[in-house]
């Protein structure tokens, strides 16, 4: 299973001098199974370089969509393959209380908002609204589950022949309570995440920012290490980067926090371009 | 282990955060959570008992309509609620652990949720203090 990070940035996109090397794109992640299936977890910004970076004769892809919020979505109409004929194109990603998902994505997919609408892209598009029970995509198992955040939201838990990781990228779990409950039970997102060998998390801002912005359904710093913690994952990587922290930030806010939790997991930052071949090590 | 239904512990918070008498039940029935305004009526802190059978429930409540007589569980909110998943409300008599008879409002209503699911059960208790 090979994860890559296409964006990083949470909210809104963020290019410039200061977000070169954790990157300014919003929410995107490639999961390629050793069979070469395809799974795209989000379609901010950052799905366009994926979309790019694909071989022409791609017959198929899968686009898992957390949520709706527009950083998760603004790249959709950007990704190269929705314009060839003859691919086939799964939208999975939650319903509201009363409209289906692909009305949803009309509201953006549609003018004024957008001048193409859904119905004028060429590739064979289909959809399939979460949650759900855990749903086979070729060589991966798919668990996706409603997690506090605003509006419906979803993560999910992918599972190959050989590795899981789960995938947070905007996720309160410390919303009701100072710090985690010891029962895990009542976490928040803890079926997804427990014992996974890649967890991206929601880590978007510092303690002192979560003062002012409680309950806007992301986690702090010290929230995702605690949750990879309390889930026994073996590997965090902190994502959903605020647009106001710039790479010198970043550093230095999670270098401070694994010098400070001195955590028994590993810790990779988010940046743009990484690559986690789960069994096989970073690049 | 198992996790709840992230709209039980969104109910759950929000009990926590209310002064009023909070349940939240399971499909089964069994008592997955009680807040702190409810402990006098079950005698008992949620940290040491956790998660109540159905079966232990029903020894603990005793309910009496307003002739006194005992109540068929069925005809209980939170019953209509987890069996015909709509929401009910009742006034009636109850005797808690220390054997007191209380006059209360119950309100309860099903957790119906996104995707067919259907998750359990909320009952709010007020006392008729009139």
């Amino acid at each position: 299973m090979k994860v890559k990070l296409w964006g990083t940035r949470g909210s809104l996109a963020t290019p410039g001098p200061g977000t070169i090397r954790y990157g300014g794109n919003t929410s995107c992640v490639s999961v390629e199974g050793e069979n070469g299936t395809l799974l795209v977890l989000d379609a901010g910004t950052g799905i366009r370089a994926l979309g790019r970076s694909l071989p022409p004769d791609l017959k198929r892809v899968n686009i898992l969509l957390t949520h709706l919020h527009m950083d998760h979505i603004e790249g959709l109409p950007f990704f190269a393959p929705l314009r060839r004929h003859g691919v086939e194109v799964q939208i999975c990603g939650p319903a509201s209380t009363t409209r289906s998902l692909r009305k949803r994505l009309l509201r953006y997919l549609s003018p004024p908002l957008f001048p193409v609408s859904l119905r004028e892209l060429v590739s064979d598009v289909q959809f399939n609204e979460l949650p759900s029970n855990t749903f086979e995509i070729d060589e991966f198992s798919v668990s996706a589950q409603l997690v506090i955040h605003y509006n419906p939201t979803v993560g999910f838990r992918i599972q190959g022949p050989q590795a899981t990781m789960t995938y947070l990228p905007d996720h309160e779990p410390a919303l009701g309570g100072r710090s985690f409950r010891s029962n895990k039970e009542w976490v928040s997102g803890y079926a997804l995440g427990r014992d996974v060998d890649l967890l991206i998390h929601d880590a978007q801002y510092t303690q002192q920012e979560y003062q002012t912005r409680y309950g806007y359904g992301h986690s702090t710093i010290d929230h995702a290490f605690q949750f990879a913690e309390l889930t026994g994952a073996a590997h965090l990587v902190p994502f959903h980067h605020d647009p106001d922290h710039d790479d010198d930030f970043l550093d230095q806010m999670i270098s401070q926090k694994v010098a400070e939790m001195e955590p028994a997991f590993q810790v990779t930052p988010g940046k743009e371009g990484a690559v986690f071949d789960l069994g096989k090590g970073i690049s | 282990m198992a996790q709840q239904e992230i709209e039980v512990i969104l109910a759950r918070h929000l009990a926590e955060q209310l002064v009023m008498p909070i349940f939240i039940v399971s499909p089964s029935g069994d008592l997955l959570f009680y807040n702190e305004s409810a402990e006098p009526i079950l005698g008992c802190r949620y940290d040491e008992t956790g998660v109540m059978p159905a079966s232990e429930l029903a020894n603990i409540f005793q309910t009496v309509d307003q002739d006194g007589n005992p109540m068929n569980p069925d005809d209980l909110p939170i019953m209509i609620a987890l069996t015909q998943r709509h929401p009910a409300h009742k006034r009636f008599w109850i005797r808690g652990l220390d054997g007191a008879l209380r006059q209360i409002d119950v309100t309860a209503f099903p957790l119906n949720a996104q995707a067919h699911r259907f998750l359990g059960a909320v009952a709010i208790f007020w006392e008729v203090l009139e």
